[in-house]
């Protein structure tokens, strides 16, 4: 019998990698990066940032983003988009003022007829697009047109106004403001309740993703979703699980809005999608999907709440602040790319 | 003893047959050998005994009883479990976390992903194929063809119960990873899986197989056990037979200048 080479020997031309490298490969390198040098750059520039009692203000500018960005997030990992998300927030916030005032429920049944609304706008997005296999921008460009329209029309009829009527006398209101709305003070800072709906919402996120089996389906959807469907991944369930998952946050920051101001404008919420997945991206998520990380978006909206008030409190003209959003987006996106390339190099 | 049988299956789409009165019979340590020129209609059969597909005529008996897999998933928990030649891997994904795609494994109350439990169990099954990969969380897009290859087929293998499918597993490889694909083949033969094995290299499947079907535009057209056949009887009949005879007879005239022919 002639010798064959063993089979099982290592591979000398692989060596293993560094530690730094492996670390510097994770997606939400380049966001955390980019908050240590915007908070540094708003430390230097602007007085008030440095004032302790704003970190709650601050907080809570990146809390409303955030509680978005992190369905968002999971939604574009697992290979989708939703441009609807947005207008989605500002319906769910005019149904439950509108249910309740209109028909003198109790604020409650609004809130959880909203719930209802919000959860199934989510899913039609996910089963339209599933449905026709058209892309998940037409479709959900579709639903923000659609959404966009009823906001103002459905309020129009019921109110004869832009806004819908105010709610704070209506039954049950104070219980639904402590949930939504309420704060607590320490020591010279005040933490509105919606930083509590972020940090958990980061952590459930975080923890779904990358250590439950339903996390390693969205990554295998959005990577390969005929890969995915090949081994056995529900990937109809997992991709509409996604878009109601969003449906539920657009609730969540819905009722926030509408329990914070006892009444909600109609035309808001337009733009607010691009936000969130702005802060997806910086975060680390690719657009292709397959690829990203939660607490990546997280740190994202903490950079958005950041400059948001950063440049206020700068004294520069806050029209800049979109243009700092597009030049944030891009350099993130760069120094991601960078990043990772390095780091695989290595 | 006979596992998977197909009596007669056809496959319609519209008013195209891609798939004509197939019949076929996968035995226990048995590598049965799909053989056929691009368009036979090697791909259908495999969407359909996978379950990607439902067939639209004929029979389809798992041990005897008529089947109609729904899904993957269905196809899978009845134990046939399939290769793709694109392999189905998620490239971004690590490679464990590819390996137990779809049956990852669990533990305590919240159904955390026991990750300790499936890199160990990863990495001990791909090294059994002789693959060695230092990292289970590089993703796979930075392994090599054929290690690849050998995770989708170790994967197969390590959750495919009884029946095995295998597309075009060499297509890709030189000729010393082909051999290592080939030998694994042959390990879940002898570890008593029915295999599948889809091929259009006759080579390959005379080294491996023990039965042979030919497929051609959508129909069987040969049928035999290893017995019956020389390796170049196959790779005439897969070549097409005269069709082979009439292509080199026109080369030959298309290969003499014509001035020196005169």
């Amino acid at each position: 019998m002639t010798t064959t080479a063993p089979l099982a020997t290592q591979d000398d031309r692989v060596a293993s990698r560094p530690l730094a490298a492996r670390l510097l490969s994770r997606p939400e390198v380049g966001s955390l990066v980019a908050a240590v040098v915007i908070f540094l750059l708003f430390m230097a520039v602007a007085e008030p940032f440095r004032n302790v009692a704003n970190i709650g203000t601050i907080l809570y500018g990146a809390s409303t983003i955030g509680i978005m960005a992190v369905p968002v997030a999971l939604l574009m990992i697992g290979g989708e988009f939703d441009l609807s998300a947005g207008v989605a927030v500002t319906t769910a916030g005019l149904s439950g003022a509108l249910l309740a005032w209109n028909f003198g429920l109790n604020v409650w049944v609004g809130v959880l007829l909203s719930l209802v609304l919000a959860v199934a706008i989510g899913a039609f997005n996910g089963w339209l697009l599933l449905r026709t296999g058209l892309p998940s921008f037409l479709v959900t460009l579709g639903t923000f047109f659609i959404l966009q329209g009823v906001n103002l029309g459905v309020t129009r009829l019921a109110t004869g106004n832009v806004a819908s009527a105010g709610i704070s006398d209506m039954d049950g209101f104070a219980s639904a403001h402590a949930v939504f709305a309420s704060q607590v003070t320490i020591g010279p800072i005040n933490f509105k309740i919606t930083i509590l709906y972020w940090l958990v919402l980061t952590l459930i996120g975080a923890y779904v993703l990358l250590r439950t089996r339903i996390g390693n389906w969205i990554f295998a959807v959005g990577g390969d979703a005929a890969a995915a469907r090949a081994v056995g991944v529900p990937v109809r369930s997992t991709k509409v699980g996604l878009f109601m998952a969003v449906g539920f946050c657009a609730w969540l920051s819905g009722m926030h809005l509408l329990f914070q101001f006892n009444t909600v404008q109609s035309g808001e919420g337009v733009g607010k999608e691009f936000i969130f997945i702005i802060a997806a991206v910086i975060g680390g998520c690719l657009l292709t999907g397959g690829y990203g990380s939660v607490v990546g978006a997280s740190i994202g909206a903490l950079i958005f709440g950041m400059a948001q008030l950063g440049i206020n409190y700068a004294g520069w003209n806050p029209d800049w602040f979109r243009t700092f959003l597009g030049v944030m987006l891009l350099l993130a996106t760069i120094v991601n790319l960078y990043v990772k390339r390095r780091a695989d190099l290595r | 003893m006979t596992i998977l049988e197909l009596e007669n299956v056809g496959k319609s789409y519209g008013n195209v047959h891609a798939l004509r009165g197939v019949s076929l019979s996968v035995r226990q340590g048995e590598v049965t050998c799909v053989l056929g020129d691009n368009g036979a209609g090697k791909s259908t059969l495999i969407k359909i005994v996978s379950g990607l597909h439902a067939h639209t005529s004929g029979s389809v008996l798992l041990d005897g009883q008529s089947v109609h897999f729904g899904s993957p998933r269905d196809a899978q928990s009845q134990g046939i479990a399939t290769v793709y030649q694109d392999l189905a891997l998620a490239p971004l994904m690590s490679v464990w976390r590819n390996f137990f795609l779809g049956n990852e494994l669990r533990k305590g109350f919240l159904k955390t992903l026991d990750i300790a439990a499936m890199k160990r169990i990863c990495a001990s099954e791909l090294s059994k194929m002789g693959v060695s990969v230092p990292d289970l969380d590089r993703p796979v897009a930075s392994l090599s063809g054929g290690q690849r290859q050998c995770v989708a087929i170790a994967r197969a293998i390590y959750f495919g119960a009884r029946v095995i499918i295998l597309d075009e597993p060499t297509a890709a490889l030189g000729v010393k990873q082909s051999g290592v694909v080939l030998r694994y083949v042959v390990k879940a033969r002898d570890a008593g899986l029915g295999v599948i094995f889809i091929t259009h290299n006759p080579h390959h499947a005379y080294l491996v197989g023990n039965h042979f079907v030919i497929l051609k535009l959508g129909r069987v057209v040969l049928d035999a056990h290893r017995d019956e056949l020389t390796l170049d009887r196959l790779a005439a009949e897969m070549a097409g037979g005269d069709e082979l005879a009439e292509l080199s007879h026109e080369l030959r005239g298309v290969a003499v200048p014509p001035d020196t022919a005169s």
